[in-house]
């Protein structure tokens, strides 16, 4: 659908006016916003979506919501900037339900002094993100803070999504004998925000894993229906989820350490910092934990999926001691592989 | 990945374990007692824990984690002395990233960040030489910190702010030796050491030769060793190859980094900058001559401890916090009366549970303890 704004933003870079409710706020939002979101229920520009609930109910008997805000550093990065991460990053968190995610909501919080042609870009990249993952931006806010109040860009996005009748994936459901699987290489993103930030003068290509989940998770359902749990990998890395499935499943994880599925530039930038790629940020990474016997299928269904080229089994689900996720070295010795303590890198999504 | 790899082959690794094992039981048969051997390098003792070496190696081969981890060892009131400068106004207090978190008297350098000191977490000194010339209006204080790894990259940073005539900037200097560390490990009463694990990267600039008086003066074998698990294994076995025929020498598992001589150039840096302190109070350990350095006379106009007043109190480790008798493998960390309750990574009390190179951060995070039984997990997998 094509959309002409009737109105263009004057100048290069947002000013405390692009904030303020009046003639250039106006200007911004039809020429920068609804240039990039455009679609007729969003053009009403009325303060709120409307929803046909009817539609909604033909999909599934339960409605997902999640929310998330994405304040990344830097805003833009190899692969990837703040605007695909905030599109992707709610709608794998909607699609770990096994829910098919539709509409986002997306508020914005500018810092004065950002350049217009960046937010536009950004935003058209939202809008690429959205369009890849079948979800429609329907409804949203802008505002503008002083200069030093916010750090170029943060946005907020709110997704809802309809979780098909029958779907029971739970954090809880993990039991001995599973097996867990991820969809590819590990610690990408975190390695690249590590060394987008440029203190370390790493020569690295490496481009953000940032990827919509929700068709792959599809996939999975049609040959698994009952996979037992699952979780993007994102802020604490793989380790983290394993241990939330641990903890909340009463049981133990124990991963091969071999059969993780680590780039070699990341394990080069992990060697060098004394960091583990299982506690490195993913943005287009999931955990599943299926039953054992369908673990082969599932796997060989999402190796067709694009975004899931990758896939391996990592390791199984044991009874106990409770909450432990224990790692076996390559060199046959096991270590306790923990959460994260403290923080790794801030502000990495 | 290369040069990595090869260093965690699986096979290498059980073709030395096979060569070790028989060694360590003859040895055993004649002592009639466990072995216990130290590395005194916080980096071996995190490498042994990420890699589990401690199962694979033979159960009558203890190892007592060492002294060699710089944050580990650092007094309270250091980091008091920290903190009252980086609260100072106009000044950028920077520091290496595993010093953020270590307890003060009242606060760490991370609360006094979070309650507004400019306090920077930087990845060599010369990036916070580079902060001096970005902010002219402000005093940047490096925390130098460290043994003789880190003590060249300071002392060139130092010599280059000379050579640039940046004079905002000023070293906050907490570097220390290891050698008079060795040497108060040996001497102490309660030790029964048979071998040492020698640093790597100390070995990097010092050489191998001033470790000569750990095989002639207190009759122990020493191995200068690598910090990959091959290295570690294969240091193993050479020790327990001096003990089978009764041999003491320094020897150098590490020769692809560590030269006999040392770093010549800088050894020289160092010493140009820096000089030796009479002693230097250590966590744990107490007060041990000459273990620490301080800068030199010529270089005062640099020296944080000259530029800024400091509170310099001798604080008290926490009583029930028993990080010296840890240090010091009289006791193993989870036997500590703190140790995964009051101490944890979380909320460390001690700074053996700060830094991923302190023997109880390591013990915790990688073979963490189950706490309701005291028995460590590596015995229980």
């Amino acid at each position: 659908m094509s959309y002409t704004p009737k109105r263009t933003v004057k100048g290069d870079v947002i000013t405390m006016a692009h904030g303020s409710g009046g003639k250039a706020m106006r200007d911004l939002i039809e020429d920068v916003v609804l240039g990039a979101f455009y679609n007729p229920e969003l053009a009403q520009l009325e303060d709120q979506a409307r929803i046909d609930l009817a539609e909604l109910v033909a999909q599934g008997n339960r409605l997902a919501m999640t929310t998330d805000s994405y304040v990344v550093d830097p805003i833009e990065f190899p692969g990837g900037d703040i605007g695909t991460l905030a599109v992707n990053g709610t709608v794998n968190d909607i699609a770990m339900s096994g829910a098919k995610p539709l509409y986002l909501s997306c508020g914005l919080i500018i810092e004065e002094g950002l350049e217009i042609d960046t937010l536009r870009r950004i935003l058209l990249n939202m809008r690429k993100a959205a369009d890849q993952a079948g979800v429609q931006i329907v409804t949203g806010d802008t505002k503008v803070v002083n200069r030093g109040k916010a750090d170029k860009l943060f946005i907020n996005t709110t997704g809802v999504g309809v979780i098909p009748e029958g779907a029971d994936i739970s954090a809880s459901r993990a039991q001995p004998g599973d097996k867990v699987i991820v969809n590819g290489y590990v610690g990408d993103h975190g390695a690249v925000i590590l060394n987008a930030r440029g203190d370390l003068m790493l020569e690295v290509e490496l481009e953000t894993d940032c990827q919509p989940l929700n068709g792959l998770v599809e996939c999975m359902r049609e040959v698994c229906p009952d996979i037992h749990c699952l979780r993007d990998a994102s802020r604490g890395g793989v380790a983290t989820v394993l241990n939330e499935f641990a903890e909340s499943s009463g049981v133990a994880i124990r991963l091969q350490e071999a059969d993780i599925p680590v780039r070699n530039e990341v394990r080069g930038v992990c060697e060098i910092l004394g960091l583990d790629p299982l506690h490195f940020a993913n943005e287009g990474k999931l955990v599943a934990i299926v039953p054992a016997d369908k673990a082969g299928t599932v796997v060989e269904a999402m190796r067709q999926h694009p975004a899931g080229q990758g896939s391996a089994i990592i390791g199984e689900v044991e009874s106990g001691p409770a909450g432990r996720v224990t790692l076996q070295t390559g060199l046959g010795g096991g270590r306790i592989l923990d959460m994260l303590i403290g923080e790794q890198l801030p502000r990495i999504c | 990945m290369r040069f990595v790899d090869e260093f965690r082959d699986p096979q290498m690794a059980e073709a030395l374990l096979q060569r070790i094992r028989p060694l360590v039981d003859k040895k055993v048969q004649q002592l009639g007692r466990p072995l216990q051997l130290m590395e005194v390098c916080g980096g071996h003792t995190h490498a042994i824990f990420r890699y589990g070496l401690e199962q694979l190696l033979p159960d009558m081969v203890e190892l007592v984690h060492g002294p060699g981890c710089p944050v580990c060892v650092l007094p309270m009131g250091r980091v008091d002395d920290c903190v009252a400068i980086a609260e100072q106004p106009d000044v950028i207090f920077t520091t290496f990233g595993d010093a953020m978190r270590v307890p003060g008297s009242k606060k760490s350098l991370l609360q006094a960040k979070a309650q507004g000191a400019d306090i920077r977490m930087v990845y060599s000194p010369l990036d916070a030489l580079q902060l001096a010339k970005k902010h002219p209006e402000k005093e940047v204080v490096f925390f130098g910190l460290g043994f003789e790894t880190t003590m060249p990259s300071t002392a060139l940073t130092i010599l280059q702010a000379e050579k640039e005539g940046i004079d905002n900037f000023s070293l906050f200097c907490n570097h220390i030796t290891i050698i008079p560390t060795i040497k108060a490990v040996l001497d102490s009463p309660d030790l029964h050491l048979d071998g040492f694990l020698g640093p790597g990267h100390v070995s990097m600039i010092i050489g191998t030769r001033p470790y000569e008086f750990v095989a002639q003066q207190y009759q122990r074998p020493m191995v200068i060793a690598g910090f990959e698990p091959i290295d570690v294994l294969q240091s193993v076995w050479m020790i327990m190859q001096q003990l089978d025929e009764g041999r003491c020498e320094v020897e150098n598992q590490y020769g692809r980094i560590v030269p006999p001589e040392g770093n010549r150039q800088a050894l020289q840096a160092v010493s140009q900058v820096f000089e030796l302190r009479e002693f230097f109070e250590w966590r744990g350990l107490g007060s041990i001559d000459h273990s620490g350095v301080r800068m030199r006379e010529e270089y005062r106009q640099w020296d944080a401890e000259q530029k800024f007043s400091l509170p310099n109190l001798k604080i008290a480790d926490p009583k029930s916090c028993q990080c010296g008798e840890v240090l010091k493998g009289v006791i193993k960390p989870w036997e500590c009366k703190v140790f995964g309750r009051a101490c944890t990574p979380e909320t460390p009390m001690g700074a053996l549970m700060v830094s991923s190179e302190g023997a109880c951060s390591a013990y915790f995070t990688y073979g963490k303890v189950n706490q309701a039984d005291h028995i460590p997990s590596e015995q229980l997998a």
